[in-house]
């Protein structure tokens, strides 16, 4: 019978996924301005496991890289891909909106304000216009995730202001205006702070701090729940996408269902944000790829983007610090150039063309 | 016992009174028809049973007022196919008729075998077994409605809803839906409440039609009590005549002699 051809596919397409991320962090941990011998680098993370003691030949300096430089920044890497291409899948599902992304709902621009707020006037630097090149201030992640929860929360109260038969579209709108009134906001205060511009355009395009095991133990909490609602929820989307007559027909509860969805997805984007910048691009295409490549339904959809979100992710940012080494481009740079022209050749040779 | 008893429905939308004191009453087994000019309240009195709107008045399905039923439990007594369901891009016919299990589908679980078994059933019922990997939004207008009704059947739901079935189908469409439908009644003991536009095919399958007029029931009875002349000229406005047919009256629509040549 077809269906258990297709969950035979839908099998092959998670074991993909699964060897994708391993190659992609191994891929990320072995190379950079130091390259060294992959299978020396899987042995030397094999090492972190208790009770495993593998002889890898690397010496005391590459193993500090492997596993105190390159180690936390892959696994941030992975998790920051993991959560924007879930939440994207999540938001399109959501608002049966392909165009949909992580940070429709006002997530970029609060944090965008936030964080031009916090730099534009030193915030929590100590020193006013302090050493510049010295990295962000520790309050940046903390300004960003505020400021991404707090545009949310705003576009949901302005959005449930419609009154009880407001309508996913509602939302969008909301999240329109709150984005274009805090973007208004953002641009004042840039104006205001031309000395800060650099430093705060390296924000918004995306950076993938490297501050060791501490953003990822930031997020992480973030992610794991994130996670865990969205894939426990996930056949709900698919009852969703057939719209909210039939879905309240079917016994859900369309709005609640949306509303957890929502601000699970939102949660988890904004402490992406609050750690790696506004890296766009991932939350659409991820998503999209997967539904082209591997079916529609958001049972599939969602656990994949998850993994090739996570190993997208890791390999541009392994191309981000390496193409201009020793320079960084910022890796939102990277995942558009390399990520537009990969989605244009997936849309060209599937045959499913409906999104 | 009765499949449907509602009394007194009211239903207010945005300050204008919809439905205004209703009563309809569906013996299980039956097929009844809701028929009315436009803006009558037909489809709004399917949503009301279907539990999309706030309602005043008691409805009761299969004995059991509805403020006492969950949604899950209600969804496994009634099914609906509204009007112009939403199509989902990329959804194949196998998993949109599958997402009529949802009520038997515990919140984290997911489709038992059985699910899988039931979906399939239907799908063969419905002659739809070669389409089942096609993606629904591929489909035509007729396919597309028998795997409407493909994913209600599969709740297992003993009440059918149906609105205005046959609006985007052509005429033997038509009829193949409803015979199908009426089949289906028999080999299932469902019950079937069809808003209904033609009022010929309406009272060809019906079983007793309801009448509703600006809110309120104007009359109700067998198809031969509520087909006529006079009724559909007073709540339609318009100029009919009624023919006596096999299976009931059919209405023909005449021009008025003043517009003529």
């Amino acid at each position: 019978m077809t269906k258990i051809k297709e969950r035979k596919r839908q099998a092959g397409w998670v074991v993909a996924g699964v060897v994708s991320v391993v190659v992609a962090a191994l891929a990320g941990l072995a190379f950079g301005p130091v390259n060294l011998p992959p299978g020396s680098v899987a042995a030397e993370v094999l090492n972190l496991i208790p009770g495993v003691h593998i002889h890898s030949g690397l010496d005391e300096r590459e193993i500090a890289i492997v596993t105190q430089i390159r180690l936390p920044r892959v696994v941030l890497a992975l998790l920051v891909g993991a959560m924007l291409a879930l939440a994207g899948g999540c938001y399109q599902g959501v608002f049966r909106n392909p165009l949909a992304d992580p940070h429709l709902l006002g997530v970029a621009a609060g944090a965008g304000l936030a964080v031009t707020a916090v730099i534009g006037f030193r915030i929590g630097t100590g020193s006013a216009g302090g050493d510049v090149t010295s990295g962000l201030p520790l309050t940046t992640p903390v300004a960003a995730f505020i400021g991404a929860v707090g545009a949310v929360v705003l576009t949901y109260l302005l959005g449930a202001s419609g009154g009880r038969d407001r309508s996913p579209a509602t939302l969008i709108l909301a999240g329109v205006a709150v984005s274009a009134f805090l973007a208004a906001a953002q641009t004042y205060l840039m104006q205001r702070n031309v000395d800060a511009i650099r430093e705060i355009y390296s924000w918004l395009l995306g950076r993938l701090a490297t501050a060791g095991w501490h953003d990822v133990l930031v997020i992480l909490p973030y992610a794991v729940v994130t996670g865990a609602i969205l894939l426990i929820f996930r056949r709900e989307l698919d009852v969703l996408s057939v719209g909210d007559d039939e879905a309240t027909g079917l016994g859900l509860h369309p709005q609640r269902s949306r509303y957890i969805l929502l601000a699970a997805a939102s949660l988890g984007t904004a402490a992406a944000v609050s750690v790696s910048g506004l890296i766009g691009f991932v939350g659409i295409i991820v998503p999209h790829t997967v539904r082209l490549l591997a079916g529609s339904s958001y049972r599939v959809i969602l656990p994949l983007s998850v993994l090739f979100g996570a190993a997208f992710l890791a390999l541009t940012d392994l191309v981000a610090r390496t193409v201009a080494s020793p320079a960084e481009i910022p890796i939102g740079v990277v995942t558009a150039f390399f990520g537009a022209p990969f989605f244009v050749l997936v849309l060209r040779t599937t045959k499913r063309v409906s999104l | 016992m009765n499949a449907l008893e509602a009394l007194g429905v009211r239903v207010a939308l945005g300050g204008a009174t919809i439905l205004d004191g209703v009563d309809l009453t569906v013996a299980a087994g039956e097929w009844v028809a809701v028929i009315g000019p436009n803006g009558a309240g037909k489809s709004t009195m399917l949503r009301a049973v279907g539990g999309l709107l706030p309602v005043a008045g008691s409805i009761s399905i299969f004995g059991t007022p509805t403020e006492r039923l969950t949604r899950r439990q209600r969804a496994r007594l009634v099914a609906t196919v509204a009007q112009s369901p939403v199509v989902p891009a990329g959804m194949t016919v196998f998993d949109y008729a599958l997402l009529g299990r949802t009520p038997y589908i515990p919140p984290l679980g997911r489709e038992s075998s059985a699910d899988l078994a039931a979906a399939g059933e239907v799908l063969a019922r419905l002659d739809l077994e070669r389409f089942a990997g096609r993606q629904l939004d591929t489909l035509s207008g007729g396919e597309r409605q028998r795997v409407f009704l493909a994913r209600a059947l599969a709740q297992g739901a003993p009440l059918l809803m149906l609105d205005e079935p046959t609006t985007a189908l052509d005429i033997g469409h038509q009829q193949d839906v409803l015979d199908l439908v009426d089949e289906l009644r028999r080999d299932r003991g469902l019950t079937v409440l069809a808003t209904m536009h033609d009022l010929s095919i309406a009272g060809e399958y019906a079983d007793r039609m309801v009448l509703l007029a600006a809110g309120r029931v104007a009359a109700s009875g067998t198809p031969r009590e509520v087909l006529t002349e006079e009724l559909l000229a007073t709540h339609y406005g318009a100029r009919v005549r009624v023919i006596d047919g096999d299976h009931g009256p059919l209405v023909v629509p005449v021009r008025s002699t003043a517009g003529g040549a």
